[in-house]
């Protein structure tokens, strides 16, 4: 396991994402109402690129007829045949247990702090002052 | 094979009604006179889904001498009854009252059937159950006619049609599913139309190979339709029977149903499992016609496909001809299959008839 510098703090806005590639490993970091969180960047029903697919909310009910939209930005549907995924936890809404997009942990970290050591940062220009957007692969 | 036991439960044996002139003592005055001014007692309103001379709607030794076969009670008794040594027996008249047009005269032929099921046949052996025919267009009517017969404790189902004016899980229909969830009466769902539609997605078919071979697809329809608008979520405890609907498409249908709520399932957010899991909890099948692939090993592959054992339902379908002798049930059942399907299903299925058991 290292932690790799993918992004600068602030770069990812509020429900979007960006593909990064530490360690040969494509990941998507998605920024959901200011808190990070990776993913896998391959569905695991077929394999389709996840970033790709739409960042939603989710559609829920308690009955028949009753309609309600929750969790606003925290489900990734994917782009091939619909499956939703939390971005949170990596879990299939049809199947939480069984279907699972892998998930990896993300942190904000700062430059001073990074300066300490050990981190990888192939693509992102440290400087102590920054904040930076820090994944363990 | 033969039913290796006594004391089966049959859910699907057809007694059939001789002709509508039997049913007049069964009419109040009013609609007495009704029938008698237009004539109506002079026609039979069989269900255009059975015709009387198909082949597959009379088996040879089944059929009387004259008359319709299922109408005569002895002959019954003896070789359904006595002939498979039945514990109980479900009677579902199959007749044209649902599918007519004027709710308020559907729902007199009803109540006049219903008199006559208890009369005629429940009274005669105490083996015999039956199911409430009802004008399915008519949700209130429907509901305030099972509300009626449900206080003879020897009606244990609501019968209807497959294939109706519209799909069976719109909440036109509902009220009828909640008084029978109240009643502890399941819905059998019997293959046939009430033809305000084609009987097949296509179109109007030119043959009855045609006709009856495509019911098993209006079966899936069925089962889209209750399990999407979400019938299920809002009766939780509601039982479906769906009869003489063949058993081998179920697999397949399971498979699609489950792929496609995957990737559609927010248009549907009610629904908290699979389709198929729907299903198992509240969907069972008469086992009679299976549409039995050509050997046992294959049978007994589709059965553990189905992965539930609680969904079968044992049957005769007398006097309907799927099979020859004592052969109701399909080879290639697992033997603890077999006493549930003869026996435990049903009576899990259908409460009440443990009121009398
Ligand atoms: S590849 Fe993602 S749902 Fe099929």
């Amino acid at each position: 396991m290292a932690r790799h510098v993918v992004a600068t703090a602030g770069e990812i806005p509020v429900g979007g994402k960006k593909v990064v590639n530490p360690a040969g490993r494509e990941i998507c970091v998605f920024n959901v109402n200011g808190e990070h969180y990776a993913l896998i960047n391959r569905c695991p029903h077929e394999g389709a690129a996840l970033s790709y697919g739409p960042v939603v909310g989710c559609f829920e009910s308690k009955r028949p007829g009753e309609y309600a939209l929750t969790r606003h930005g925290e489900m990734l549907r994917c782009p091939w045949h619909g499956w939703e995924f939390d971005i949170k936890t990596g879990q299939s809404w049809c199947h939480p247990e069984s279907v699972k997009a892998r998930t990896y942990k993300v942190e904000v970290v700062a430059g001073s702090h990074l300066a300490k050591g050990p981190f990888v940062a192939e693509t992102v220009q440290v400087t102590v002052d920054g904040e930076y957007i820090v994944v363990e692969v | 094979m033969t039913i290796p036991m006594p004391g089966a439960i049959d859910c699907d044996i057809h007694p059939a009604l001789p002709d509508t002139r039997t049913l007049m003592p069964y009419l109040d005055d009013y609609w007495r006179a009704h029938f008698q001014m237009r004539g109506l007692d002079r026609d039979n309103y069989d269900a255009a889904a059975f015709p009387a001379n198909a082949p597959i709607n009379a088996r040879p030794d089944w059929k009387p001498a004259k008359g319709k076969a299922g109408a005569d009670f002895q002959m019954l008794k003896t070789q359904a009854l006595d002939g498979f040594g039945l514990k109980y027996a479900i009677c579902n008249v199959l007749h044209g009252a649902q599918a007519i047009f004027s709710e308020d005269l559907s729902a007199a032929f009803c109540r006049a059937i219903n008199d006559w099921v208890a009369k005629e046949w429940l009274d005669r052996d105490p083996r015999l159950r039956a199911s409430i025919v009802v004008p399915m267009h008519s949700p209130e009517l429907a509901a305030r006619e099972i509300e009626r017969c449900a206080v003879d404790a020897r009606f244990v189902q609501v019968l209807v049609w497959e294939m109706q004016e519209i799909p069976l899980g719109r909440r036109q229909h509902w009220p009828i599913y909640r008084v029978a969830e109240q009643l502890d009466l399941p819905i059998g769902i019997h293959a046939g139309s009430s033809y305000r539609h084609p009987p097949t997605n296509l179109g109007w078919p030119s043959y009855y190979l045609e006709d009856y071979a495509s019911w098993s697809t209006g079966f899936a329809g069925v089962l889209n339709s209750l399990i999407s608008e979400g019938v299920f979520v809002e009766f939780p405890r509601l039982k479906v029977v769906l009869m003489e609907s063949g058993v081998t498409w179920l697999p397949a249908w399971m498979w699609r149903a489950n792929k496609t709520w995957r990737g559609v399932r927010a248009e549907v957010p009610w629904l908290e499992k699979s389709p198929a899991d729907y299903a198992r909890e509240h969907v069972r099948l008469t086992a009679q016609p299976f549409d039995s692939p050509p050997n046992a090993a294959m049978t007994r592959k589709i059965v553990e496909q189905i992965d539930c054992e609680d969904m079968l339902l044992f049957s005769t379908d007398y006097p309907h001809w799927h099979y020859d002798g004592g052969d109701a049930l399909p080879d290639g059942l697992p033997d603890h299959l077999i006493q549930k399907i003869l026996v435990d299903n049903a009576m899990k299925t259908y409460p009440r008839l443990k009121d009398r058991a």
